[in-house]
């Protein structure tokens, strides 16, 4: 019987912001960055999902090329000499949330405007008729909504619909440059696309573009209230899978439901069921 | 993979002009024919001649596409709307696309009703310049105007990648081809095997022409060297940018050599298969390529070679970009590391070169790279392309040993001393008569901070605008950027907004900064070449020429 086995993986040695690092060959500049507590900022990065290198926030200056390089999907090199908080990482990180900020509602965005404090952007500068991508909020089923004019272009809910987790590629990229959006084919209605709701392009979404219907009424509303929310983990009841879940509580009322990513089963992904059936629970009568 | 496709239907016509591409449905079921499914590549082309036929791409049509290749309806939808020139609504069949890009508005082009706008058509020496497409069961596309002028040069004895252009042989005709000295460079690579072609090559220390100025025998050297198989070769003839033309007239003029080239490039390389991917625009050279292919086949042993047509888009130009066009999917360039020559088209090693590029390699060949490289300056070997046009008497294609100054070329063009030049095109730089006396080669461009880029020279003459240029540079790179990346996509809005203001004298803040920062960060965050050179001319104008000094 022949027995398969990887290579052993090299450690390699380089040198991110002045301190000696060792990670396994095929890691990034991001990894690297992380074993040593160096806090990259990222936006269309995702632990579950490859790598797709287009927010560029992330970029952080490798002596001796050129341009700087996405630490997301930079493969660490021996040798590499790194800086992440150079005068010039600092100007391209904060100009790349300006240009970010003046064109998206990032208003539902708590990690981009974290990033924008921290990098001190002025989304504000390029005056008030700066294009935007507004748009009116796309409401066409029960479970979620589309709100592109929060959206960022980070391929996360593609990436995610696609091929790296659930296969159903009911959505994808259209159009070019500035017109660039996420997209049914001819922008048809989700019931009438390959959408098989399971909402696993929310639970990638890092700008609230896309929502539960739960959320976005309660929002309208203004019942919306996060710091009075609850976390319950439970096992979905409906097959054998055993997905864990994380009933999101507000006022006795789950509001969300989502899974960890760290979770070796569900990686973060759920099904329609898991994700949005869980009005039984609530069925007081 | 269960998709779930579009259920409207193509019509006859849609149906059999996708047919043609991919042969007739297999299986008739719902289900997707097993053979088809490796076809993702034919997308384009599919798309395309659906286009053709009926002058736009119908529901019917993508659905149909989608479903014999097995190409998600949403996925399909995404490549057909990233393609400038395929229209996703119904409209006439007959469309004309006016160039209103930099050559052409020096020469006042006008767009008249019902008339489409367009980038740069490669027409620039007869400017102002249009490209008519007619859909219909016998498609036609004609760039206007018809008439080619003359060489500049031609049948001067000093011209080497131009001497038989425009010198009596028939471009359609390969006896006359192999009368005029054709395939002797392939049959010398042949007699010499492929290491001691890439050691010509390397001698000759040729630098490609498409505007990156890599070492040619470098790279193939690099492809060959590959383990992974199979190989491939691309020709990248998707020359788009403003103010270039030097690919359409040598594919134009000399077809059988790009077809000698890009073989003996395979020899070399150890590639069975060769693309060549021009752009939508260039229709009568997609003509004469297809025939010197046909007709070439007993000189090629085997060695395929594929003619791939864009739809408009100026950043499949960059070779990543190109893979995935000629892949089935949307022209957004791929993070390098890795590089074409490990991970190329289809995930192989690919060895991509330019036409210029490729015509230069049968002169390697017929000389020897020795020989070859005494033509020219130490860092820039042999001779270039100059694709001059707008404020001079005789605009066209000229060729010239490295070394010459932009003086002489401009002497040599019939050009009134000018205000300034665009050299290198829109991912270029202006200069001003402080720089007419640089030396045309990579290291003096280079030392005085500007580009030889893909060879453009275009000429602004004292009452030429250069506002108005570069408002146009900027709306060209706003038009075409994939949109993939933020500094790019949102850096080149912003880049002509702030253009707009400073040229209505409206200025919000500290604009120059603002432009100054723009280009900084374009040129550092952006993926690709596109967004890294998208603010080159406007920074160049700026500093060089002092436009919208205070």
């Amino acid at each position: 019987m022949t027995v398969l086995i990887a290579a052993p993986k090299k450690m390699i040695e380089l040198s991110v912001d002045g301190q000696s690092v060792r990670v396994m060959d095929g890691a990034t500049i991001l990894d690297a960055c992380r074993l040593l507590g160096i806090d990259t900022p990222t936006l269309c990065y995702g632990d579950t999902l490859t790598p797709v290198n287009v927010c560029r926030v992330c970029v952080v200056e490798l002596e001796g090329a050129r341009t700087l390089v996405p630490s997301c999907s930079r493969k660490a090199e021996a040798g590499m000499v790194v800086h992440t908080d150079s005068e010039r990482v600092r100007t391209s990180r904060r100009l790349v949330l300006e240009l970010l900020g003046s064109s998206v509602d990032l208003s539902l965005a708590p990690e981009a405007l974290a990033y924008i404090e921290r990098y001190d952007a002025q989304p504000g500068r390029f005056g008030p008729d700066a294009a935007t991508v507004a748009q009116d909020v796309k409401i066409d089923n029960d479970l979620y909504v589309r709100d592109y004019s929060r959206c960022i272009l980070c391929y996360k809910c593609v990436s995610a619909c696609g091929e790296d987790h659930q296969n159903t590629f009911a959505i994808s990229v259209a159009g070019r440059g500035f017109g660039a959006h996420i997209s049914t084919e001819l922008d048809v209605t989700l019931p009438d696309s390959a959408c098989v709701y399971c909402g696993n392009c929310i639970a990638v979404c890092p700008t609230g573009a896309l929502m539960s219907k739960s959320e976005y009424d309660r929002r309208l509303a203004g019942t919306w209230d996060e710091g009075a929310e609850e976390v319950v983990t439970t096992i979905c009841p409906y097959c054998g899978v055993g997905c864990n879940l994380e009933l999101h509580v507000q006022d006795g009322d789950i509001v969300n439901v989502t899974s960890p990513d760290d979770h070796d089963v569900t990686r973060g992904n759920l099904c329609i069921k898991g994700r949005f059936g869980f009005q039984f629970v609530q069925n007081r009568k | 993979m269960d998709l779930r496709l579009l259920e409207t239907e193509p019509s006859e016509a849609e149906r059999g002009a996708i047919d043609a591409v991919l042969g007739a449905e297999g299986v008739v079921s719902d289900r997707v024919a097993r053979a088809d499914r490796t076809k993702r590549h034919l997308l384009l082309p599919s798309l395309r001649a659906a286009q053709q036929r009926v002058g736009y791409v119908s529901e019917g049509a993508l659905g149909y596409a989608s479903r014999r290749l097995l190409v998600p309806p949403a996925d399909a939808y995404g490549v057909a709307s990233f393609y400038a020139l395929l229209s996703l609504e119904e409209r006439p069949a007959d469309i004309t696309h006016v160039c209103t890009d930099l050559s052409c508005a020096l020469k006042g082009a006008h767009v008249g009703p019902g008339e489409h706008p367009s980038p740069c058509l490669g027409l620039c020496e007869r400017a102002p310049a249009s490209y008519r497409t007619i859909a219909g069961p016998e498609p036609r596309e004609i760039q206007l105007p018809v008439e080619a002028p003359p060489l500049p040069q031609a049948g001067e004895p000093s011209l080497r990648l131009l001497r038989r252009i425009g010198a009596g042989v028939d471009p359609g005709s390969l006896d006359a081809y192999v009368a005029a000295g054709g395939f002797e460079a392939l049959t010398r690579a042949r007699e010499l095997g492929a290491e001691a072609v890439i050691a010509e090559v390397k001698e000759s220390r040729l630098l490609g022409r498409g505007g990156a100025a890599f070492p040619t025998g470098v790279k193939w050297d690099a492809v060959s060297k590959q383990t992974a198989t199979p190989h491939y070769v691309v020709c990248n003839a998707d020359e788009s940018e403003p103010g270039t033309f030097k690919d359409r007239v040598l594919m134009e003029g000399d077809p059988f050599a790009l077809v000698e080239a890009i073989a003996l490039a395979g020899f070399a390389t150890g590639a069975l298969k060769g693309f060549i991917y021009v752009r939508a625009e260039y229709p009568l050279a997609h003509a004469r390529i297809t025939n010197a292919i046909e007709q070439s086949r007993p000189q090629l042993e085997g060695f395929e070679i594929e003619l791939r047509i864009g739809a408009g888009a100026y950043v499949c130009g960059e070779e990543t970009a190109l893979f995935q066009s000629i892949e089935g999917y949307r022209g957004e360039p791929r993070n390098k590391p890795p590089f074409p020559v490990e991970v190329g088209l289809f995930g192989k090693p690919t060895a991509v070169n330019n036409v210029e590029t490729l015509f230069n390699v049968l002169e390697v060949l017929r000389e020897g790279g020795a020989a070859y490289a005494r033509t020219g300056t130490e860092g820039s070997t042999g001779t270039r392309l100059f694709c001059v046009s707008g404020c001079v008497e005789r605009p066209g294609l000229y060729e010239l040993p490295f070394g010459a100054t932009l003086r002489e070329l401009l002497d040599l063009a019939g050009s009134a001393p000018p205000k300034a030049v665009l050299l290198g095109g829109a991912a270029g730089a202006f200069v001003g008569p402080d720089l007419f006396d640089v030396k045309l080669t990579h290291e003096d461009t280079r030392a005085a901070g500007i580009t030889l880029g893909s060879g453009v020279v275009i000429v602004y003459d004292e009452q030429a605008d250069l506002v108005a240029a570069l408002l146009r540079i900027a709306a060209f790179f706003r038009d075409e950027s994939c949109g993939q990346c933020v500094p790019c996509r949102v850096g080149t809005v912003r880049q002509e907004e702030a253009l707009k203001r400073l040229a209505a004298g409206t200025p919000h803040t500290d604009e120059l900064a603002t432009l100054a920062e723009l280009a900084q960060v374009m040129r550092d965050a952006s993926i690709c070449g596109l967004g890294q050179t998208a603010a080159s001319a406007v920074e160049s104008a700026i500093k060089n020429l002092g436009v919208f000094a205070a």
